[in-house]
C-alpha cells in the first residue's frame, strides 16, 4: 500500500517521513523520527503516557493518526531538555523523588507542562485535574503532584 | 495493519466516501477509531477524514445552540455562553481526552463512555446527519436508537434548546475513579418550570442500557408537578422502568438498577 510523506515540527526541527495508512503519531515518533521518549502503555487513551504538545494542546500520541500532524508543531518530553542542564521540572521530578520506574514520567512531565505553559502558579488541585488522564501505578501520585508544585514555585506538603 | 486514509476538503465529499463503503469509519479525534485500529480492528479497511471548518463550527449565542460535530470538550469549556455543557464536558476523560474528543464522535461512544450525549438527550437536541444522498435533521433519541444503522452516515452538528435556567438543567457522572474515570452511571435532568409546575420533563440515563435512554416512567412522575419531595420519592422509585443495564468492570446491572433511583433522588434534591 502507497505510503503517504508527512512533514511537520518535532521539537523545533523539521521532519519529514514517509506513514503507512493508518499508522498513529507514536508510532511514528518511535519507529520512524526516533524520538523514543513517548511511550505506549494502552493504546486505548487510558495511561496518558504517550502525551505528546500538539500546537501545544495535550494529546494522546497513540491515538492520533500521524498524518493529522502534518504541517503541525509536535513536542514530546525530548524537547524538554536544555543541553545537559534538566528542565526545571525534571529536576523538581527528580528531587521529589516522583518517578519510580519512570514509565509513566514522559507522560506525566508533558501534562504537566501543558499545565504550567498556560497557569504558571496552579493551585494543587488544578494539578490533580491536569495529569488527571495520566495513570501513575508504582510511585503514587503524592510525589508527582508535590513535584510539579514544587517547578510551579508552590509550597509542597510534607 | 494498514488503512486506506481519505481525506476530503467538504463533508459532502466525505459523506458520499462514508456512505459507499461498509469498512469505511469516520475519523474525528480519534478516540475510539483509532483505538479501534490500535486493538487492530479488521472491521476498518478505510479511514474518512474532512477538513470542513463547518464542522468545527461552534454557535453558541441564541437560544438554540449548534455545535459542529467536530467540536472538542476543550472547546465548549473555553465557551463562556455554553456554561450549561462544561459539567458534561468535564466529566470525559483528561486534559488530554478533551483536547481530542468531539461532540460527534461522542455520540457513537459505547458504554461506559458516551456522556456528553446523556446531557444532549435530556436537552431533546437535533442531530443533522449528511448521507450519501443528501442530509436530514432527526432527534438525538432516534437517532441512539438506530445508532448501529447510522454508520454511513456522517454526523455534521448537534443543536439544543438552551435551558431555560441555569437550575432546570441538572447533569451528574457517578464514577468509581475522580476526576477521570468511566461511568457506573450517568444522569442528566432536564426540568422547565411553568407557572410553579415541571412542562416537558426529561431525564436520560448512561450505561443503564445498550445506548443512552430516557427514564420515561421517571419523566411521567415529574410531569405537571412540583419538585417536592413525594415528586421527587416517586421519580426515584419509576427511574428503573425500562432500563436494561449490563455488568462491567465498573459496576453489576444489579448494581446499577439499585443505585440508579439514589442518584436520580440526589440529582433532583440537589444532594451531593
Amino acid at each position: 500500500m502507497a505510503k503517504t510523506a508527512l512533514q511537520f515540527r518535532h521539537n523545533g526541527s523539521d521532519v519529514a517521513i514517509f506513514v503507512d495508512g493508518g499508522t498513529n503519531l507514536l508510532v511514528a515518533l518511535r519507529e520512524l523520527v526516533g524520538d523514543m521518549t513517548p511511550k505506549f502503555g494502552c493504546g486505548q487513551g487510558g495511561c496518558g503516557t504517550c502525551s505528546v504538545l500538539i500546537d501545544g494542546d495535550l494529546h494522546l500520541s497513540c491515538l492520533t493518526l500521524a498524518e493529522t500532524v502534518a504541517g503541525r508543531s509536535v513536542e514530546t518530553l525530548d524537547s524538554l531538555k536544555q543541553g545537559p542542564n534538566l528542565h526545571p521540572l525534571q529536576r523538581a521530578f527528580a528531587e521529589n523523588f516522583a518517578a519510580q520506574c519512570g514509565y509513566c514520567t514522559p507522560g506525566m512531565l508533558m501534562a504537566a507542562k501543558a499545565l504550567l505553559d498556560r497557569n504558571p502558579s496552579p493551585s494543587r488541585a488544578e494539578i490533580v485535574e491536569a495529569i488527571s488522564g495520566n495513570i501513575c501505578r508504582c510511585t503514587g501520585y503524592e510525589p508527582i503532584i508535590n513535584a510539579i508544585l514544587a517547578a510551579s514555585g508552590g509550597r509542597v506538603s510534607a | 495493519m494498514t488503512v486506506t486514509v481519505k481525506t476530503f476538503t467538504s463533508s459532502s465529499e466525505a459523506a458520499a466516501a462514508l456512505s459507499s463503503d461498509r469498512n469505511a469509519r469516520y475519523l474525528g479525534g480519534g478516540t475510539l477509531v483509532m483505538r479501534a485500529l490500535n486493538e487492530g480492528d479488521i472491521a476498518i479497511s478505510t479511514v474518512v477524514r474532512a477538513n470542513d471548518h463547518a464542522l468545527t463550527r461552534i454557535d453558541p449565542s441564541g437560544p438554540r445552540i449548534t455545535l459542529g460535530a467536530g467540536v472538542t470538550f476543550a472547546r465548549i469549556l473555553g465557551e463562556r455562553d455554553l456554561a450549561f455543557l462544561h459539567a458534561p464536558a468535564r466529566s470525559i476523560g483528561g486534559p488530554a481526552v478533551r483536547n481530542m474528543g468531539t461532540v460527534g464522535g461522542n455520540l457513537f461512544a459505547p458504554n461506559p463512555y458516551g456522556d456528553f450525549t446523556v446531557a444532549l438527550l435530556a436537552l431533546d437536541a437535533t442531530v443533522a446527519l449528511q448521507g450519501g444522498f443528501g442530509s436530514r435533521d432527526i432527534p438525538i433519541e432516534e437517532f441512539l436508537q438506530s445508532r448501529e444503522r447510522q454508520a454511513g452516515s456522517l454526523v455534521l452538528s448537534v443543536s439544543c434548546m438552551r435551558p431555560t435556567s441555569a437550575e432546570a438543567f441538572r447533569y451528574r457522572k457517578i464514577a468509581r475513579i475522580k476526576p477521570k474515570g468511566g461511568s457506573v452511571i450517568t444522569l442528566a435532568a432536564h426540568l422547565p418550570i411553568s407557572g410553579g409546575r415541571i412542562a416537558g420533563a426529561r431525564i436520560a440515563l448512561g450505561s443503564m442500557a445498550p445506548t443512552q435512554i430516557r427514564a420515561r416512567a421517571a419523566e411521567r412522575a415529574l410531569e405537571g408537578r412540583s419538585l417536592d419531595a413525594a415528586t421527587v420519592a416517586a421519580a426515584a422509585s419509576a427511574a428503573v422502568e425500562g432500563t436494561s443495564p449490563s455488568d462491567n468492570a465498573l459496576g453489576s446491572a444489579w448494581y446499577r438498577r439499585e443505585i440508579v433511583g439514589v442518584h436520580l433522588r440526589r440529582l433532583l434534591l440537589g444532594q451531593e
